[in-house]
């Protein structure tokens, strides 16, 4: 097997987490993994990806080439698409609605969800507003993880495991809420797209 | 042995660890602040008082390093690309003394300047000092060459250079750990004079390194690190090291590929691999991250010869970091890029943060400057940096680590009056003091707004050698006391500061104004650790 991902988002939007739940999960799966991410100065408030390659074979590069992406996995609408030239013809695009506008040229919500709704193969949720109503604004990325998580060729248990050991050290309160959002978003993909 | 998920980085980090190092000195810069930072963290370094604190600069690090080494001890020295710049001096002249405990000098790197001023090529340097140069093509050759680097070192008394880039330092993988080896107990330099390169002495030493260039090229052609793959398909044969290799070899499912293929990941380069590959194949490409650094040298080799296809003859691109793509593109593979970006996706550049406190400087400054017109201030390398974006537009220069100092008293000297540097606490104490003195000793007519945020903010918050000494530092060159101006660069402080920077401005002379305000990312940090306890 293997799954490339492209993780994207802005800089602060906590992409690193998601990346470092599938990351145990593929280690817990004994998979070989590589996964590429960004530091320095476009951390600040700039557009921020990682790739991240878990395959059962040995990965070459750390780089997913152009047009080999299994899954784009992002926490906002407009970074979804500027990783486009990665997706493969058959791969997904997994996008959370919300938008992070920090800059004066943002394009019209609209257009950006028409453009994301026209792909053949796309999940688009509003994953704010099912964090807020599980009681956990702050796990919108774990809830795009979850509706991600059929287009990643691992067993869902192991991204559960996977939230346990990340979020160990703060509790048992934040790891159910993760587990709930997680399950949320894959619930939605499941009935909104997979029906 | 334990399978670790570590960063490029952090794989040199525990290599390091692992190979016996008394002693990492360091300043921070992406893409190479991580291995620092990993040493910090780890409670084997703690266990064994590994040295472990950053410099004030990249060629006090180098220095201290070399110190170090000369003690008898294993020493690294850590620093992106540029920094080698600064520490260039000591960093040459580390080749003429040689070593006694081993010395690695690892140099992170940044094709395609994600967060560097320019895509300098660390392998030239490495060739100029005439030392061993490393560079691996994975976290786990990352991790063997930091391990093994310290016997390279002490087998031929001399520096190596450990070159990483942008992807490989910031990329994870696995990586299995050797056995920990003891430290070095330390000693005195066999040859008392061996460090002192007093011309006499540094002849003999020189002729020493120059005679000792047919054993580095020997140890490569040797080594562990370079590899030569055959293959069936001799109209082309293929050089590539570092993770260019990684990138050729995406490229084939099963990973085969058809041509000879020479990895060189230690160099100088290994001569007879390379002679081994030209006699046999009709054609050469090299795949090379950076500069056509073996390239350049092959075509000069083979002048006429075998056609050595790469970066100089467009089969490669000249700029930018290389990928799986551009890497097919050279061997004639089919292109798999997907639909093209859509035209309503926009540029997100990087910008301050909400909150911090360079934005109500640069408010400030603007206000100030008003009066004066555009095209006069220089500021320098950091966070503040971004004060040239909208909506600031605030700033006429970056250059390098405390540049804007001297290039304001430069440009005051010409007449451009007033002249205005911008820089920050950390930068300052990195490069700025010196110019600092050299305006003070001549009255030059400059502002120097020291924006302190009390950390090295745009590599993640690392302790700035300077907190809490800035008032003292100014002092201490001379800069006049009434003329030191410390203030919080709050909404509520505006009209206040504004004032202040509009006195300074008009005073003929050397002014420093302190802006101080944590940066809001180490605050955010700190009041989560507080809330933690």
């Amino acid at each position: 097997m293997k799954t490339d991902i492209i993780l994207a988002g802005v800089g602060g939007q906590g992409i690193l987490s998601i990346a470092a739940i599938i990351g145990m999960a593929a280690l817990e799966n004994k998979l070989f993994l590589k996964q590429a991410e960004v530091h320095g100065m476009s951390q600040r408030g700039g557009d921020v990806q990682s790739n991240l390659r878990i395959s059962s074979k040995e990965i070459a590069s750390d780089l997913i080439p152009m047009g080999k992406a299994d899954l784009i996995l992002s926490v906002e609408p407009m970074e979804s698409l500027r990783y486009l030239p990665y997706l493969s013809q058959n791969g997904y695009l997994v996008t959370n609605t919300n938008s992070f506008n920090n800059i004066p040229d943002y394009p019209e919500e609209e257009k950006l969800i028409s453009k994301i709704k026209s792909l053949q193969n796309h999940v688009a949720i509003d994953a704010n507003k099912i964090a807020s109503e599980i009681g956990s604004p702050r796990s919108m990325n774990i809830v795009i993880l979850g509706a991600a998580s059929p287009f990643i060729d691992m067993p869902f248990e192991s991204l559960e495991n996977g939230i346990r050991k990340i979020f160990a050290k703060k509790g048992d309160d934040v790891i159910n809420v993760n587990l709930k959002a997680l399950k949320s978003g894959r619930e939605f993909a499941e009935r909104e797209v997979l029906k | 042995m334990q399978n670790l998920l570590l960063l490029g980085a952090e794989a040199i980090a525990q290599g390091a660890i692992d190979g016996g190092m008394s002693g990492i000195y360091a300043y921070p810069g992406t893409p190479s602040t991580e291995i620092m930072e990993y040493v910090q963290a780890s409670k084997k370094a703690e266990e064994r008082s590994i040295h472990r604190l950053w410099s004030s600069n990249e060629k006090t690090a180098m220095e201290s390093a070399l110190g170090m080494s000369y003690a008898g001890k294993r020493a690294i020295v850590c620093m992106k690309h540029v920094g080698l710049n600064v520490a260039a001096d000591a960093f040459v002249n580390s080749a003429i003394t040689g070593v006694n405990g081993g010395l690695l000098v690892v140099v992170a790197d940044d094709p395609s300047m994600h967060s560097s001023q320019n895509e300098q090529d660390s392998r030239f340097y490495g060739k100029f000092a005439m030392i061993p140069i490393l560079e691996p093509a994975n976290q786990q050759e990352a991790y063997n060459m930091a391990y093994k680097g310290f016997e390279l070192s002490e087998k031929f008394k001399i520096p190596v250079l450990l070159r990483i880039t942008t992807r490989i330092s910031h990329s994870r993988a696995g990586v299995e750990t050797k056995p920990i080896k003891n430290m070095l107990s330390g000693s005195l330099p066999k040859n008392p004079r061996q460090f002192i390169l007093l011309p006499a002495i540094a002849r003999v030493n020189y002729n020493n390194l120059l005679a000792d260039q047919d054993k580095f090229v020997e140890d490569a052609e040797n080594s562990e690190f370079n590899k030569y793959i055959d293959g069936k398909d001799k109209s082309l044969g293929i050089i590539t090291g570092g993770i260019a290799y990684n990138y050729l070899f995406e490229n084939f499912d099963d990973r085969i590929i058809p041509h000879p293929v020479l990895k060189i990941n230690q160099y100088p380069i290994p001569r007879k691999l390379v002679e081994k590959i030209k006699n046999e194949c009709d054609e050469l490409l090299v795949v090379e991250e950076g500069a056509p650094f073996i390239e350049e040298m092959l075509k000069s080799y083979f002048n006429e010869g075998t056609p050595v296809h790469g970066k100089l003859d467009g089969f490669l691109p000249r700029v930018g970091e290389l990928n799986p793509n551009l890497v097919a593109k050279s061997l004639k593979l089919e292109d798999t890029t997907g639909d093209d970006i859509p035209s309503i996706v926009k540029n997100r550049p990087p910008s301050l943060c909400p909150g911090c406190g360079h934005r109500d400087m640069y408010d400030e400054l603007n206000e100030a400057m008003k009066e004066y017109g555009k095209g006069k201030v220089f500021a320098d390398i950091g966070c503040y940096t971004l004060g040239a974006l909208p909506p600031f537009n605030a700033i006429n220069s970056c250059v390098d680590m405390g540049a804007s100092i001297t290039m304001a008293k430069g440009a005051s000297d010409a007449g451009l009056i007033p002249a205005v540097a911008v820089i920050g606490d950390s930068t300052f104490t990195h490069s700025g003091m010196t110019g600092l003195l050299d305006a003070v000793n001549e009255k030059a007519h400059i502002t120097v707004i020291i924006s302190d945020n009390s950390t090295t903010a745009m590599t993640g918050g690392q302790n700035s050698q300077g907190t809490g000494k800035i008032e003292a530092i100014c002092e201490g060159l001379g800069v006049e006391k009434e003329h030191i101006r410390v203030m919080i660069p709050l909404k509520k402080n505006f009209e206040e500061n504004v004032k202040v920077i509009k006195e300074e401005l008009a005073y003929n002379g050397v002014s420093v104004i302190i802006p101080r305000r944590e940066c809001v990312q180490t605050l955010a940090r700190r009041m989560k650790k507080l809330k933690h306890k």
